[in-house]
């Protein structure tokens, strides 16, 4: 129907807005009924609304129902459990859930540093090596670029394992490796209680041992967006600052830092979410320990669940980090589109 | 929410960069001083060298025949290299008494499926949010990107107690545990982001073509599937196997919903091949199955980068 209204109106493209983002008018005159004028495109919609209504929105519905009760493994089979009120959210604030090595803040400030720090070197690693890359003369180039991404490409899981046991005290790769240097080679990676850093107390050995592998998985991500970026940029603008005088220090922060920015910054606020629930890592490598001290919110919303059971708490503690990443994100984007329009 | 969390970012990345492969490079005209190149080009060999580290690490070990022996040395290729290990995991049991292959296949059943199904639902929904204009849109977008920000295990709660509620017909066995409980719930992550991903690639393309069909007498319809669809195969391969990897791998789900040994995935096998003791890890066959399950992943993720570089929708209007 809305096939033929489209076929027989005299002109159906005439009216239509020719911007690269615009919309195609569906159907054309303005007599028609909300039904004729919309029905095509709610059509297109409902398998996909369907679908995601029962298996996305309801559980999401039925999550935040959960979290105001004492769900745990016993009403399984069945029995309905208790309506407990904000009794969740309280214990979880409060550190009382009956878990050992759990407290909420430390948690969260430890997922905050993980977040700044990898993102950090991400970046600062993506752009450098985009710019190594984008030089005159680069012998090898495509291999380069094809064996960079490397770590992309690989599964997360994999990557977490394989380290894991890289940093393993006996066998693994890295102490074995220090030792043919000659160097300290019984280093307990993960288990050590120690902080490398005086004054960074609550980071131990493991923090830097799961930041490394991060930052090896992360980086590549950053390089291509930057790469894409760097080509974009007109070569007669260098062209003007080297007459102007500027020095390459100069060039890079008048011309190209101003330029990666747009694109960057989307990059970035994306890179942090992942970074932020990076459960792969950190569950694989260190499992949250030495003492919990490694635990971020998404590995410890994970552990409530299984092996714990504690189903009603693991849904409060769910949506608690979904109201942390939102503050975040919000936060994130008004601050680096400030940036973006300075 | 979604298990895609760690792609979302790949195509649009990809796609640029593949974009920007394609256009005249900007690079500095001079070539720089000697010394300079050659800081340059060691610096990149160093790069190249701690990329490779872990990989080369792991092809040594699968490659050694000494198996529960601990290695105690590097070396690149050891002594006696040989491809029992590999042999070993794709001909005998692991010690669960799962083998290679009854992982392989639920592995691929469940990443596949879903996939594939979570395709064909969204690409419509896609369009539609791409081009048509309606009442609800706004929030229908709004709602897709607070379900994106939700982390992986988000839901794994609410979706393990509702499938743990509904019964096979006729057996006392919920559809939790079986691989169709687990593909649901892997939809219930894939479908916000695969609609997501096609709109964006969707509006990138001028509605120019669409157009131009319509003013020779084609309806929305006929515009979707002569003009559209062809248009976004690169999307739709990418969109498809970026599904595929993240079930390939997926972990959380399938650790909490499976008990069944007979339907455990490639995931839950190397996990649980990783012993409380280093020594009873059986060294080689881990390396060996490492390289297993990560081979169709990257040869699929290089093959990939090709479609990105096909650019359809670019050109094919500009000039």
């Amino acid at each position: 129907m809305a096939t033929e209204t489209a076929g027989s109106a005299p002109h159906p493209a005439t009216g239509l807005p020719s911007d690269r983002s615009g919309a195609i008018e569906q159907t054309g005159g303005q007599g028609q009924s909300w039904f004729a004028r919309y029905w095509l495109p709610y059509l297109y919609i409902l398998p996909a609304a369907l679908i995601l209504g029962l298996v996305t929105f309801y559980p999401i519905a039925y999550q935040v129902w959960m979290s105001f009760t004492d769900y745990s493994r016993r009403n399984l089979r069945g029995r309905a459990p208790d309506f407990v009120g904000i009794d969740n959210y309280v214990k979880i604030f409060n550190n009382d859930i009956g878990i050992a090595n759990y407290n909420f803040y430390r948690i969260l400030g430890f997922n905050l540093t993980w977040t700044v720090t990898n993102v950090f070197f991400h970046v600062v690693l993506g752009v450098a090596i985009a710019l190594l890359l984008n030089r005159q003369l680069v012998i090898g180039r495509r291999i380069f670029r094809a064996i960079f991404i490397f770590p992309w490409a690989m599964p997360p899981l994999v990557v977490a394992i394989v380290w894991r046991n890289m940093f393993n005290r006996e066998f693994g790769a890295i102490n074995l490796s220090l030792g043919a240097l000659g160097l300290p080679n019984d280093i307990r990676w993960l288990e050590s209680t120690d902080a490398p850093i005086p004054f960074l107390g609550f980071l131990p050995l493991a923090f830097y041992a799961v930041l490394l592998v991060n930052v090896w998985l992360g980086w590549p991500f950053m390089m291509v967006i930057a790469s894409g970026a760097l080509q974009s940029i007109p070569s007669d603008l260098y062209e003007a600052a080297k007459l102007d005088g500027a020095n390459r220090w100069w060039q890079f922060w008048d011309i190209t830092a101003p330029l990666l920015k747009p694109v960057m910054v989307p990059a970035i606020m994306y890179g942090s979410i992942l970074t932020f629930n990076q459960f792969n890592v950190i569950f694989f490598i260190t499992g949250g320990g030495p003492f919990g001290r490694t635990e971020i919110l998404v590995t410890q919303a994970f552990e409530l669940v299984n092996p714990q059971g504690f189903y009603g708490l693991a849904a409060a503690f769910s949506i608690i980090v979904f109201f942390i990443l939102l503050i975040i994100t919000l936060a994130q984007n008004k601050y680096l589109r400030g940036l973006e329009a300075a | 929410m979604a298990l895609e969390r760690n792609v979302i970012g790949r195509t649009v990345a990809a796609e640029r960069g593949a974009l920007a492969e394609r256009t005249e490079y900007h690079r500095p005209r001079q070539v720089g001083p000697l010394i300079e190149n050659v800081l340059a080009h060691l610096a990149l060999l160093l790069i190249l060298f701690a990329v490779l580290f872990p990989v080369l690490w792991i092809i040594s070990m699968a490659l050694d025949p000494r198996n529960i022996e601990r290695p105690t040395s590097l070396t690149l290729i050891p002594p006696g290299a040989s491809l029992a290990a590999f042999t070993r995991i794709l001909t005998e049991p692991l010690p669960n008494n799962v083998g290679f292959w009854t992982m392989f296949r639920n592995s691929l059943i469940v990443s596949l499926g879903t996939s594939a199904a979570v395709l064909v639902v969204a690409v419509t929904a896609a369009y539609s949010f791409a081009r048509f204009r309606f009442p609800g849109r706004k929030w229908g977008l709004f709602a897709f990107i607070a379900v994106q920000m939700l982390p992986g295990v988000a839901t794994l709660t609410s979706l393990f107690v509702l499938l743990n509620s509904i019964k096979i017909p006729g057996t006392n066995e919920s559809v939790r545990t079986t691989l169709l409980g687990l593909g649901i719930a892997y939809v219930s992550g894939a479908l916000p982001f695969a609609i997501w991903n096609l709109k964006g690639y969707i509006d990138t393309i001028p509605t120019d073509l669409e157009q131009a069909a319509m003013v020779d007498g084609a309806g929305p319809n006929r515009a979707f599937i002569d003009v559209i669809l062809p248009l976004i195969l690169p999307a739709l391969a990418v969109t498809l196997l970026l599904g595929f990897m993240a079930g390939w791998t997926e972990f959380v789900l399938a650790w909490t919903f499976i008990t069944d040994p007979s339907r455990i995935t490639l995931a839950m096998g190397l996990y649980s091949m990783q012993g409380e003791y280093a020594s009873q890890v059986p060294w080689s066959d881990f390396a060996a199955m490492s390289i297993l399950i990560t081979l169709p992943v990257v040869v699929v993720f290089f093959l990939l980068q090709r479609w990105f570089v096909a650019g359809l929708s670019v050109g094919s209007v500009k000039g």
